[in-house]
């Protein structure tokens, strides 16, 4: 059965996305993160889609509410490398993704969890030993 | 045809020379400032000559009585042709129809100088002559709409096509100045440009120059909510600059809620709010 690899940095959850979603993939995407962030205390977690060419609105709302279960588990989740195309379908399906932080690519994201001090300084150094 | 009708054609054929000259002095004498600079004399005169030809050669098959028979349709594309091209150089409608109207005047003169014996049939063929050359002056008025209305289209389609300029600013900032009407075409083609921007140059600040949009009503209000809030999934963070009071003004009477999205009155503002961001601070060098 196929999953999707969960990496844990620090503080921090790294999720890569790189095949096309389908329904079930993301429902047991959502109930691994949510098992993680509870495992492993952390404080972030990023969600790379740069490898998403396409999203239905099934797998655009789940992306939400990832990042609001998340939120309630004091835990960020920001969505980095977003596809033009796929910015462009998910406004013109007008789906609320209000509580979800964005970012240009991961690096952007860790500045901006590190500048809210939701992680440590040193897990981005874990980040770079374990690259 | 009547035996008068042959006659003035046959009048017409004859003194076909002094029919061009008087035609082509009439449109020197009256015509407008520039016209024979623009056409050029013997570009005006081979015109002219193949418009009377084809003219005297329709009458010879059917008459001038019967201009909407199709012996006539070579006439009426011809008069079309140079309507059409004449248009094209900048001519206005009076200055184009004016042309046929000249030669009405001149054949009428033409066949008062062959003083005819029967008044009465004089008059009707002046009548018949009239009523043809009346038809072409509106076959070139449609004309004229007709190519006045393609280059309107075509600036249209140009308007569109014109590129939607994103401007790096500073590292990771954008500008994208929006000028001209907001239709959900162009705004489509401008979300697009934007966030491909965003990605290739990788900035995270883009702000949205509303200056030039003459004017925003609930529509172009949704178009820029639609691409900031493009822009916000990928991660930039958008701003909107320059609007007018009266822009204000409308917006606030629509009802159109802004408050969620951050606004500046001009591009400075916003440039300035972008670099606290960034936390830039632009210095002023005294020394200098």
């Amino acid at each position: 059965m196929e999953r999707i690899p969960i990496l844990k940095i620090g503080d921090l959850l790294l999720v890569t996305i790189q095949l096309d979603m389908h329904d079930q993939l993301v429902m047991d995407l959502q109930k691994d993160i949510t098992n993680m962030v509870r495992t492993t205390e952390a404080k972030g977690v990023i969600l790379d889609i740069s490898g998403l060419d396409m999203v239905d609105s099934f797998i655009g709302r789940m992306l939400g509410t990832i990042a609001a279960m998340t939120a309630v588990m004091d835990a960020h989740t920001f969505v980095v490398g977003m596809q033009p195309a796929v910015a462009i379908t998910i406004v013109e399906l007008g789906l609320p993704l209000g509580g979800v932080h964005t970012a240009l690519n991961v690096e952007k994201a860790i500045e901006r969890l590190r500048a809210w001090g939701k992680i440590e300084a040193e897990s981005d150094d874990e980040a770079h030993e374990g690259d | 045809m009547s035996e008068w009708a042959e006659k003035v054609i046959g009048i017409f054929s004859n003194r076909r020379d002094d029919i061009l000259r008087m035609w082509l002095e009439s449109q020197q004498k009256n015509g407008y400032r520039g016209m024979y600079e623009r056409i050029g004399e013997r570009e005006l005169y081979r015109q002219s000559n193949d418009l009377f030809e084809a003219m005297i050669d329709a009458a010879g098959q059917v008459g001038f009585a019967s201009v909407r028979k199709p012996e006539w349709q070579a006439v009426a594309d011809l008069v079309a042709e140079i309507t059409a091209q004449r248009t094209r150089t900048g001519f206005s409608v009076m200055e184009t129809v004016t042309y046929v109207f000249a030669l009405k005047t001149v054949l009428i003169e033409i066949l008062r100088q062959e003083q005819p014996d029967d008044i009465g049939c004089f008059v009707a063929e002046v009548v018949t002559i009239t009523h043809a050359l009346d038809e072409m002056a509106l076959i070139a008025t449609s004309a004229y709409v007709k190519t006045r209305e393609e280059i309107i289209l075509r600036q249209q389609q140009e308007m569109l096509d014109l590129s939607t300029p994103v401007i790096r600013v500073w590292d990771g900032i954008l500008v994208l100045p929006l000028i001209g009407t907001l239709d959900s075409s162009r705004s489509q083609v401008i979300t697009e440009t934007l966030l491909q921007e965003i990605v290739s140059s990788n900035s995270d600040i883009a702000i949205l120059d509303i200056s030039g949009v003459p004017l925003v009503d609930t529509l172009v209000a949704q178009h820029i909510l639609k691409t900031m809030a493009a822009a916000r999934l990928m991660g930039a963070e958008c701003i909107i600059s320059g609007i007018r009071p009266e822009i204000a003004q409308t917006i606030v009477h629509l009802g159109v809620d802004l408050s969620q999205i951050k606004t500046k009155a001009t591009l400075a503002g916003a440039l300035k709010w972008a670099f606290d961001m960034r936390q830039l601070t632009v210095v002023h060098n005294a020394k200098r």
